[in-house]
């Protein structure tokens, strides 16, 4: 692969993405997509995106070389790509900043979001504050309890979180809400999708305002290692993160990019939240991808520890780069996440997110295998302060 | 002619819009739905709508996501819904039936298979929800080729260039969304709902049912005036939903559907 240009005009990466959504927002999409074309191509937004990422975010962060776990597990060099040190603490405000600041030049006043460990949540309701916007946030009445600290984050931010009790409660119900209320106020509204999926341009917009991340990572691997990473690891729910990291390799064909989705009790159990791994391809939330669902083509309830990749879809380009074979996916369960978790706790002084540390546990799983002039790059997408409740709950302690 | 055609052609003579009620197969019972069918025919529906149950009905309102949830949760399948469509064919030759749905169970099937099994069954329509022109073109082509007529949708915000894209590709009537909303939401300006579908049936050539929001005999009485067809699905669902057994259903259903039936006929004036 060395002259990738996925989507094409349409929105399709192969036979993935496309726009599969209610008449009503077609001419919504097409107007976000125009927007989003000029904005990209004008020198002033462009400016203006970069010196908040700078001044608000503050990018960039580090590529830190985690030097004592990559000595005690004697492999590959670990380094990780702290985004968990952006403001807000995760990966998710470098899109929330950018779709905020077209939101503002589209003239909308109204921002509504999804979310489901609340991360895009509590990015969306900054970013709204930030630029003075009203902003309500649709999140699973599940994942409200077990992301009670987020939730009040969006409080404290002004913004109004509306729980969602259709369905099975999380993350994909609280899109299907945000998708009716969008249909609802399209003219008015401008919808911040926190993932890689959605109809396009979705999809490749997220994408676009998360490549900082593998943009920088791999100017810093340069300029640190001198030479490209030999693994790229990120872990993929709907899968912002990881694209954001893979996606300025993808063309840099010596480098091994990995996707890790919460592979939960088990993917033998079904109680997991892997579709690239288990599932088929079907149309959810706008786009054509690899989906959890049943023999009757009904999406299935997904499972994991962490709510972040509770999602039984996956972005599009993910299900394209399987397909090519451009990117690997595979599953930590669990149990491998929260000892990665506390494993990173111990030795690096970082408290990873739950989400991250699936990715983490693959890194520390694949380390060992590789020789200790080899890289591996990992996306730490988030803090794990906000699962420090569900950890705790894990070991029968109250906090 | 079509079985959708001929109604239009036959209710034109009769200077009516046809009334489609939509109801979601398998609510409120499992039992009720072929009965339910003929109830609503012999109290004055033109045509059937039949929701196909999705997990994930992001273009529907409350009381259709429940619907849903509910036949779902009775183990409700796509086949189950082709079933009860060829039980009701078998005493009922001449009315409509629709299937509304999303596309992913359908592809579950495979949209062949679905296409030869829905002719079989004697489904003469198909609105997919989620499948929009620009991605229909494979699967508009297998149902037109089983005889099956693909509606699409068109919404207030909808352009001149898709009203031409749905002309191309759909057949059978177009269904107008007559509101930026979920199904079962509240339209207040009907005069330029009608006001809109008045031009868009010259510019498509084919009928053009109205549907959200549509949900009692005043407001069928008014929507008649300028559609070929209106549609009454959450507010039918709604009152379904409450009946504890299968007569209750049956007989809520018609009593609501007689008072709508009623109202269907254009002023010599508006036509």
């Amino acid at each position: 692969m060395d002259n990738y240009t996925f989507p094409d005009a349409s929105g399709h990466y192969g036979p993935y993405g496309g726009r599969f959504v209610a008449e009503t927002l077609i001419p919504a999409l097409d107007e976000l997509n125009q927007a989003y074309q000029e904005a990209q191509s004008d020198p002033e937004f462009r400016a203006e995106l970069h010196s908040e990422l700078r001044q608000f975010v503050g990018r960039p962060n580090p590529l830190y070389h985690a030097e004592r776990i990559s000595r005690m597990l004697g492999g590959a060099q670990i380094y990780l790509k702290r985004e968990d040190l952006n403001h807000t603490g995760a990966h998710k405000i470098n899109n929330a900043v950018g779709q905020a600041l077209l939101a503002r030049r589209m003239g909308k006043k109204r921002i509504i979001a999804e979310t489901g460990a609340g991360q895009h949540g509590v990015a969306t309701a900054t970013v709204a504050t930030r630029y003075g916007m009203e902003c309500l946030v649709y999140m699973g009445e599940e994942d409200i309890q077990r992301q009670s600290s987020n939730v009040f984050r969006m409080r404290l931010l002004g913004a109004e979180v509306a729980a969602v009790t259709s369905g099975t409660r999380t993350l994909k119900d609280a899109l299907n809400e945000a998708l009716r209320d969008w249909v609802t106020h399209v003219d008015n509204t401008f919808y911040v999708i926190g993932t890689v999926a959605g109809p396009h341009p979705y999809p490749a917009m997220v994408r676009d305002f998360h490549r900082v991340i593998g943009d920088e990572a791999r100017a810093q691997c340069l300029e640190l290692t001198g030479r490209l990473p030999d693994v790229c690891i990120a872990c993929v729910g709907g899968g912002s993160n990881a694209i954001g990291l893979f996606y300025p390799f993808i063309n840099d064909q010596s480098v091994r990019l990995i996707g890790v989705e919460a592979g939960g009790l088990g993917l033998s159990t079904g109680q997991h939240a892997a579709p690239l791994t288990t599932g088929r391809p079907g149309v959810l939330h706008g786009n054509r991808t690899y989906l959890m669902e049943d023999e009757d083509g009904q999406i299935l309830p997904t499972h994991s520890i962490s709510a972040g990749l509770d999602y039984p879809g996956v972005g599009p380009e993910h299900a394209y780069l399987k397909d090519i074979g451009r990117a690997e996916y595979v599953a930590a369960t669990d149990q491998e996440a929260l000892q990665a978790f506390h494993q990173l706790c111990r030795t690096e002084g970082i408290i990873p997110a739950l989400e991250t540390s699936h990715a983490l546990a693959h890194a520390f799983a694949l380390a060992p295998t590789m020789r200790s002039d080899q890289t591996i790059i990992v996306n730490l997408s988030g803090r794990g302060d906000k699962d420090i409740h569900t950890v705790a709950a894990l070991e029968g302690i109250h906090l | 002619m079509s079985r959708l055609a001929t109604m239009f052609a036959d209710l034109q003579q009769e200077n009516k819009a046809a009334l489609i009620p939509f109801i979601t197969a398998g609510d409120p019972s499992l039992t009720v739905t072929v009965d339910l069918m003929h109830t609503l025919v012999a109290s004055g529906a033109d045509a059937i709508e039949l929701g196909m149950p999705f997990s994930d009905p992001m273009a529907d309102g409350p009381s259709i996501q429940r619907a849903s949830e509910r036949a779902l949760a009775r183990g409700v399948k796509l086949r189950m819904v082709l079933e009860w469509v060829r039980e009701f064919r078998r005493s009922n030759q001449h009315t409509p039936v629709i299937l509304m749905g999303y596309l992913n169970p359908l592809e579950a099937m495979g949209m062949a298979t679905f296409a030869e099994l829905a002719a079989e069954a004697g489904v003469d329509a198909v609105i997919i929800v989620d499948l929009t022109p620009e991605e229909a073109r494979h699967e508009s082509a297998l149902l037109k080729a089983r005889g099956i007529d693909p509606v699409f949708l068109l919404a207030p915000t909808s352009g001149a260039a898709r009203v031409q894209t749905v002309k191309a590709l759909g057949s059978g009537f177009v269904y107008y969304v007559s509101l930026r909303g979920t199904t079962g939401a509240a339209q207040s300006n009907w005069e330029e709902v009608l006001g809109r579908v008045r031009d868009l049936r010259q510019e498509l050539a084919m009928p053009v049912a109205i549907g959200f929001g549509i949900r009692d005999a005043e407001t069928v009485a008014r929507v008649a005036q300028g559609a070929d067809a209106v549609v009454v699905g959450s507010a039918l669902v709604e009152i379904l939903a409450d009946c504890t057994d299968d007569q209750a259903a049956l007989l809520a259903a018609s009593n609501f559907l007689q008072d709508l039936a009623a109202a269907t006929v254009k002023n010599r004036s508006a036509s």
